[in-house]
Formats: structure tokens, sequence, C-alpha cells
């Protein structure tokens, strides 16, 4: 049975894939060099911005934003402090500032991506139609094969880190921006219509508005999965607290490898409460 | 004047639509047709006219089309085919940017549900129309304000949609409709979803407003008794087309057909009947020519104990009973005019039986149907109610 099976010869995906990535990286070479740069030195600068802001400040004004925005309770802004205070105490305060620094420009940049994107989906079932598998590709493939074309586009670094965690993080924000639209009600796009909205006034004055909350759900999935894919990240160089982890798992050292983690554990809880907390309904 | 014009308007939904139509034609049914095809037929065929100032209510049972029909008119829906004027513009030819001047400044929609946007305050809602046409802030709060305060909602403008109940919603809704100032208004069940009391307020509100301001209103409704209290012609539609089209008077009196007929069985007659439809044939004597013993001999001819007094032009000038004209007989009188009653009530022939029951239980007498002092008819008890009842709606007897 297998005989018949061999009759077609063993295809060179594999080939295909690494010829159009050559083909990639020598036509944009320089693209992808003045990306590398640019993004180095914006990610460079904002996080010797954060570091220069003193840990304690820092601490403070984290906290107070955590109090405000859970309604002036104070559970998240404690916290908060007791977090960031064991996180400087483990000295890994100069690793958490890259992380964050890594987390704000991946979710930007997914973000600025993904909501025009999912905008484009809810408005045309075509473009749903081809973009959904390729949101489920990015999805199901494995996050370390994302480092492989990172690297032979950026070298290693902080942007090849950014560059993986975007394609990683990218689908939630595209999905729930394009389910926040489509469950705009029917009566209600029927109302903006028949008053004569253009789609862009139809767009900003309903759609968005109504959809807010459903696609903030999705901002807070990418921001918490472009911080999964940082720690990954840094496989390929990328800094962190995520190299923290890799140097304990590769000297086997399980007390820092969970220092390390547990610090990543309370960054995550506080930007996913945070962005969770945004996410308040007003009317 | 004629302001809205639809010819031969088709819209089927779904696929097949050419073998779709050619069902139609057969008269298949619209389940026939579904099964056949897979596409369904929205509105088929529908022709008519709606006049300026006028209230155009189209009736008809969920899944009738009705709903889709309406949707045409602001092309909400485009139709498959057929034309649609407004004030002899044909919108279903013309582009994007002419449809939203339109729908901006000639028509306006009032939703089922409301359509309110929940994250918008009152005044926010209400000034949405003029805000997408662009109207300076400053402008289109003031309008949107004086709407407000029409509907009586002024200190509601800063809540959310959320916060008030239906009915003050639809206020609203119907605020927000008005404050662009269109000459058309498109009501898509508008009071369906609220409860009886509330809907007969709004009914009665509708009605005020539209002496005040004379808008060409098309009103959808399931409700034949909102229909009949609201509009000045009715369309009755059933699978996509429109089976009649008339005054609440003519489609209760002249069902076009079966479907028409078991539709306006359970419409409380009472409140669409006029004095008319139940008025009788008087007994009537000339009190100029005609004496005690000529009356009494009409009388017992006709086996009544009152004959209606009227002069050569047929003036309405009261009554003679059988006992008063038998005792001026005796007295060998020759004249009826001493003893002619005139504590008889009158109605106009135009009022509603409604409003008549009320007088008919308290009087003593029939009750004289009159235009212009002319004698037109007369109204027992007995036949009233028989028509009230009456299922073919031509009860009630000759009509003068």
């Amino acid at each position: 049975m297998n005989k018949m099976l061999d009759v077609i010869p063993a295809l060179p995906v594999a080939d295909w894939i690494e010829n159009l990535m050559d083909f990639l990286t020598e036509n944009f070479a320089n693209l992808f060099t003045f990306l590398q740069k640019a993004g180095q030195n914006s990610m460079d600068a904002f996080t010797n911005l954060l570091m220069l802001i003193p840990p304690i400040i820092f601490i403070l004004l984290v906290a107070v934003i955590a109090f405000f925005a859970t309604k002036k309770k104070f559970g998240l802004a404690a916290f908060v402090i007791i977090g960031l205070i064991f996180i400087y105490n483990q000295q890994l305060w100069e690793q958490l500032m890259s992380t964050v620094t890594l987390v704000v420009f991946a979710s930007i940049i997914a973000i600025i991506i993904g909501i025009p994107i999912g905008i484009l989906m809810s408005k045309s079932t075509i473009a749903e139609n081809i973009i959904k598998p390729i949101l489920d590709f990015m999805q199901t493939m494995p996050g370390f094969v994302y480092l492989i074309p990172a690297v032979a586009f950026f070298g290693i670094g902080m942007v090849p880190g950014v560059f993986a965690s975007v394609i990683f993080a990218l689908p939630p924000t595209v999905r729930f921006t394009n389910l926040g639209i489509r469950q705009v009600p029917k009566e209600l796009v029927e109302a903006a219509d028949s008053y004569g909205s253009t789609g862009w006034q139809k767009l900003i004055k309903l759609e968005l508005p109504l959809a807010k909350s459903t696609i903030m759900a999705g901002i807070n999935q990418t921001v918490l999965l472009s911080l999964s894919m940082v720690v990954i990240a840094s496989m390929i160089g990328a800094p962190g607290l995520g190299r923290d982890v890799l140097s304990a798992l590769q000297r086997a050292q399980v007390g820092n490898g969970f220092v390390a983690g547990i610090s990543l554990v309370i960054f995550a809880i506080i930007i996913d409460r945070l962005t969770q907390s945004l996410n308040k309904k007003k009317y | 004047m004629e302001k809205i014009k639809v010819e031969h308007v088709t819209k089927v939904f779904g696929k097949n639509i050419g073998s779709a139509l050619k069902l139609v034609e057969q008269k298949k049914s619209k389940t026939e047709i579904l099964n056949q095809t897979g596409a369904t037929i929205g509105v088929y065929d529908a022709t008519f006219t709606v006049n300026e100032g006028e209230i155009f209510v189209i009736m008809g049972l969920s899944g009738s089309g009705k709903s889709t029909l309406i949707r045409l008119l602001n092309r909400l829906i485009d139709p498959t085919s057929g034309n649609i004027y407004i004030d002899g513009q044909n919108i279903s030819k013309v582009n994007k940017h002419e449809l939203r001047k339109i729908r901006r400044e000639k028509m306006s929609m009032v939703f089922q549900n409301f359509g309110l946007f929940p994250h918008r305050t009152i005044l926010q809602n209400t000034e949405y129309g003029l805000e997408v046409r662009g109207v300076p802030k400053e402008e289109r709060r003031l309008k949107a304000e004086k709407a407000l305060d029409n509907a009586g909602l002024l200190p509601y403008k800063d809540q959310y949609p959320s916060q008030l109940s239906g009915g003050m919603q639809q206020r609203v809704g119907l605020a927000r409709a008005l404050a662009n100032d269109p000459d058309i208004l498109l009501m898509d069940e508008a009071f369906s979803a609220l409860d009886p009391l509330i809907r007969k307020e709004m009914q009665d509100e509708l009605l005020d407003l539209q002496q005040r301001v004379k808008k060409t209103i098309v009103f959808i409704t399931h409700d034949l008794n909102e229909a009949l209290r609201i509009g000045d012609r009715i369309a009755l539609m059933k699978d996509g087309q429109i089976i009649q089209i008339g005054t609440g008077e003519e489609i209760l009196t002249n069902p076009a057909n079966d479907y028409v007929r078991s539709f306006t069985e359970d419409v409380d007659r009472s409140k669409v009947l006029t004095v008319e439809n139940a008025m009788i044939r008087p007994v009537t004597i000339n009190v100029e020519v005609d004496g005690p013993k000529v009356a009494l001999q009409l009388m017992r001819e006709e086996k009544v104990s009152v004959a209606l007094a009227i002069d050569k032009q047929r003036n309405f000038k009261g009554y003679i009973t059988a006992s008063d004209a038998l005792a001026a007989s005796k007295r060998g009188e020759m004249s009826l005019k001493e003893i002619i009653r005139t504590d008889m009530q009158t109605v106009p022939p135009d009022m509603l039986i409604q409003d008549v029951l009320g007088i008919i239980s308290d009087s003593p007498t029939p009750i004289a149907v009159v235009k212009e002092g002319k004698l037109l008819g007369v109204l027992i008890r007995g036949v009233v109610i028989e028509t009230l009842s009456s299922s073919n709606g031509n009860g009630g007897g000759n009509n003068e």
C-alpha cells in the first residue's frame, strides 16, 4: 500500500519556504535593516526612559493608576505595590523594564494592525472568509516557528522578538473587532443608515463605540499573548524576564527559574487586571 | 398630491430569483416557492401611491412583507425590480450620494424597538440625523432640544436610553425623526413593542402631531385596530402581495376576499363603523301637508308608534307619536303642527357608532340622523346592535 503513496516523490516544501525566505531577506534587506535599526533605537530609548524613573515612583504611579482604574478599590493597588517591590527586591527590575518595553511595543503594533483588519473583516464576508483561515494558521502554528524568520529578517535582539510576538498575538484583536462590529444590533445599523450616515460615520459614531467592550476583551488577550511570546523570544536574544527563565533552564537552577517565573506572573496579573478594568460600561 | 409612488416593486431574497419570479406569476404560494427554488419572496408586484399629508398604513401579519416594503422606500433594502418615486425622483435609480441626501433630508424612520443608540444620551440621539448632515453643533443642539421639548422630554436629555421607559424611548425615537424635519416619516411597527395603554396614548399623540405638522406618514402595523385608528388609507398585505388598498371603512365593508374578511372579523366594529352604516330608513310624515288621520294610517301600515316629522325640503322638524295623533284626530284638528315633539336626539352621519352607544341607551326615542338640517335616517337600538355583531359589514339594512 505504501508503494502507492510513494508514487509522489517527496515534495521539497521546506526548500520552497527557505527559498522564499532567502528571496525576502535579499530583496528587502534595506527595509529590514531600517526596521531593525529604528525599532531597536526606539525600544532602547523607551527602556532607558523607564529606567530613568526611580522604581519607588514607578511603583506608586502604577498603584495609583490601579486604584482609580478599579473604582477606588485597594485590592489591585496593594497587589501592585507588594508584587513590584518583590520584583525589585529580587534584582529583576531592569529585566522587568525590558519586558514592559517589549510587551508595550508588541501590543501596540498588534492593535494598530489588528483593529483595521478586524473592521475590514466585519464589513466584507469575502475578506472574512480569506482572513479567518490565516488567523487559525497563525494561532495554531507553534510560537517557536516564528522565531526562525524573525532571526532571518532582523538578526537577534528586541526587534525580532517583537516581530514574532506581533504575529503570535495579533489574532484575538482581529477576531474580537470583527465579532464586536458584527454584533451591533441590526436595527441600530438600520437606524444609522436610515438617517443617511456614511460608512465612516456609522463606524465611528455607532459601531466602534458599541463594539468597544468586545474589542477591549480582544486587546486584553493580545497583551497577554504578547507577554507569553516575549518570554519565548528570549531564545533569540530578546532581553527581559524571559532571559532569566531561559538561563535558569539551561543551568538547571530551579530557584532562579521560579523567581523569574513568579515575577512574570505578577506582571501578567497586573496588566491583565488593568486592561480589563479599562473595559467598563458607562451606560 | 402624490408624495410616494411605488410601481410594480418586487423583492426576492436568495438565489434563483428568476425562477422564483416565474413561480409567483403561476400563483404558487410562498412556501412552495421556497421549497422549489430556495428563494424567499419579500414583496411581489407592489403598486400604490401615498399622498402628501396622508397617513398610509401598511398592514399584515408577520412574514407578509410589510417590513421589507417599508425598507424598500428608503432603500435599506434594494428592490429586485420595479420603481419607487419620491417627489417624482426615482430613488431605485439614484447613486449612493444622492440616496444619502434623500435619507438625510426627506425621510426619517422610527423603529419597532426604538433603534436608539445606547451609548448616546437622549439629546445626542435626537441630534444624530442633524449631526451626520453636518449641521453646526449649536444649531443642531437647539433643534434637538426643541424636538425634545415638543415631546415633553427635555428634562431627560442627559440620560441614556436604558434609563427611560419604552413609551418614553419611542417618544425619543419620534423626536429624533422630527428633529430632522423630514417630509416623510417611515414608522416600522413603531408602537407594537409598547403596552396597550401607552400604545393608545402614542396613537393619539401621533394624530395630534399630524394635525400640526402634516407630514406624509407610512406606518407599518400588524394590528388592524391600530391601522383603522390612525390610517387615512390602509394597504393589506399577504405573502408579499398587496391584497387591498382603501380607507378603513372600505376594507371593513367590502373586504376584497376571504383573507381580508377573516382579518377584519375580530375588529371591534364599534370603533370603525359610523352612524351611516347602522341607520335605517325612517317613517316620515310631511307636516306641511299631512294631518293626523294620514299620520295614523301611515303608522298603522308601517307598524310603528312614532313617525318623524319633516317639511317639503326634508328638513327635520321633530316627531309625532301615534297616541298624540289619535288624540288630535279625535279633537278634529287638521294639522300636525301642534303635536310635533322636538325632544329627539340628533346625530351627524359620520359619527362613530362607539360614540353613539351612550346616547342611544339613554334615549327613550330613536335617534335622528341629520346632516345640515336634512333628515337622512334613523337609529334604532336593535339595529345598531345588530350592525355591530354582523359579520359582513352591510348589516343594518337599507342605507339611504
